[in-house]
């Protein structure tokens, strides 16, 4: 099978890799590039657990081919922390409980940041609507949610 | 997994590829990628068109033409189709809508095709190389259909006159029990003097509510008047059986849903 090449930001660093052609982002940033917190679900489009952000927009990692993204700037889960410090969603998510098995954590944070990116003081339903399309098994919805609304008080904080 | 992905600039190139065994479009990749992942072997290559005209919107004298690369996205977000936003905003969650298009929705297979149904209540025209047709001459042979659809093209209803209604179970995101669009022209007293009524899921693809929309004409919408119409509703159809509803369950709600879209 041919390999083809893709180049594309991850979490600011530069990636370049000969990949076969069809393969799924997901399965080229898990196997290829070694960021294991994109997880693969379902690998039907149904769970949410593979969410990444692409050119700022929430996307499946599952139904998105690799070679699709050449030029990309794609952000992931392991990206968020910085010099050490949890992203205030991530902190939110510890401290709330909302994260049980944490298979689901990695999707669900990535679509809270679009949200919070966007809309930095989300209602309750802006939340719901932003998580709608992952699913979680374990923690149940609300510890979730309230996680997103308390990183969205404590960055306005920051902000103000 | 063996999938050769080719990219495209143009639309003539691509119809060509995907004359070959194997090779299949994909739009947004949602159903395509998805079926290959559940590992369908039939398609062996798939077939892009990065032309920007694809992800065009165009809204101008009453007039619209989606691009087909166009996502549910991008329709909802945008200023001048807001009548339109309900139904991109039926498709999924919001990572299925920043991925589905307009081309892939065309060819979604019920319970999907969501926003396909709107379009057949617009009375869209969907455009490949060859030409315009209507959308239901279109839908009536997408199956065997081996052409890169490049739009879709309809008048801009009236926010009025344009209904949408979706029915899930799970909320705000569930596959459909049936989706329903309907197009209604009406005089200054409310009497309708024309209507087109689209369904989904209650047949393996979008289809009209003919005689529904046949009873409603000189009708006002009120409950007595709309009665016949809603009794007519299940003349013609034969809803799906899946995980989500029986097709006993499907027939029953409809006229109960049309009723209230009616009036809403
Ligand atoms: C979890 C999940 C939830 C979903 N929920 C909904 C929902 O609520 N409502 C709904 O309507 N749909 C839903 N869908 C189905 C799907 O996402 C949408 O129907 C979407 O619009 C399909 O578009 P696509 O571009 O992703 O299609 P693709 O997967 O890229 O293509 C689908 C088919 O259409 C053909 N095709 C695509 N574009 C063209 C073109 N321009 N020319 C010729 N052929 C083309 C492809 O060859 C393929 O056969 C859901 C899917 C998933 C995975
Ligand atoms: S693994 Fe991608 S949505 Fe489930
Ligand atoms: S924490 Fe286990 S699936 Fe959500």
């Amino acid at each position: 099978m041919a390999k083809v090449p893709v180049q594309f930001t991850l979490n600011g660093s530069e990636k370049a890799e000969f990949i076969e052609s069809g393969t799924t982002l997901l399965h080229a940033l898990r196997d290829k590039i070694g960021d294991t917190s994109p997880k693969g679900g379902c690998h039907q489009g149904t769970c949410g657990a593979c969410s990444v952000i692409i050119d700022g927009e929430l996307r499946l990692s599952c139904l998105t081919l690799a070679e699709t993204c050449s030029g990309a700037d794609i952000k992931t889960t392991a990206g968020l922390a910085e010099g050490g410090v949890l992203h205030p969603l991530q902190r939110a998510f510890l401290d709330a409980f909302a994260t049980q098995c944490g298979f689901c954590t990695p999707g669900m944070i990535m679509a809270a940041k679009v949200l919070l990116d966007r809309t930095p003081n989300p209602s309750r339903e802006d939340v719901v609507e932003a998580l709608s399309g992952n699913i979680c098994r374990c923690t149940g919805y609300e510890p979730i949610i309230q996680a997103v609304l308390t990183a969205a008080r404590a960055n306005s904080q920051n902000a103000a | 997994m063996s999938l050769a992905l080719q990219t495209f600039s143009s639309v003539k190139d691509a119809n060509a590829a995907l004359q070959a065994a194997g090779a299949r479009y994909i739009g947004g990749g949602t159903l395509v990628v998805r079926a290959a992942n559940e590992g369908d072997v039939s398609v062996s290559s798939l077939v892009r068109v990065t032309d920007p005209g694809l992800s065009r919107i165009a809204v101008s004298g009453g007039k619209v033409r989606l691009g087909a690369s166009v996502t549910m996205a991008a329709i909802a977000r945008h200023p001048e189709l807001a009548t339109l936003a309900p139904a991109a905003r039926a498709v999924g969650g919001p990572a299925i809508r920043n991925m589905a298009t307009v081309g892939g929705n065309l060819f979604a297979p019920t319970p999907y095709g969501d926003f396909a149904v709107a379009l057949l209540a617009l009375d869209a025209t969907v455009v490949t190389e060859d030409g315009e047709i209507p959308i239901e001459t279109f839908l009536a042979g997408r199956d065997t259909s081996r052409a890169v659809v490049t739009a879709a093209g309809f008048s801009m209803p009236k926010a009025e006159s344009f209904r949408f209604l979706k029915v899930s179970r799970v909320k705000p995101k569930g596959v459909s029990v049936l989706s329903i669009a309907a197009l209604l022209q009406r005089t200054a007293d409310g009497t309708v003097t024309a209507a087109r009524i689209a369904l989904g899921c209650m047949a393996d693809r979008p289809i009209r509510a003919k005689s529904a929309e046949k009873a409603l004409l000189g009708c006002k919408l009120t409950p007595q008047e709309i009665a016949p119409a809603l009794a007519a509703a299940s003349q013609g159809i034969a809803p799906i059986t899946d995980p989500i509803a029986s097709a006993w369950y499907r027939a029953e709600v409809l006229p109960v849903h049309l009723g209230r879209l009616l009036l809403d």
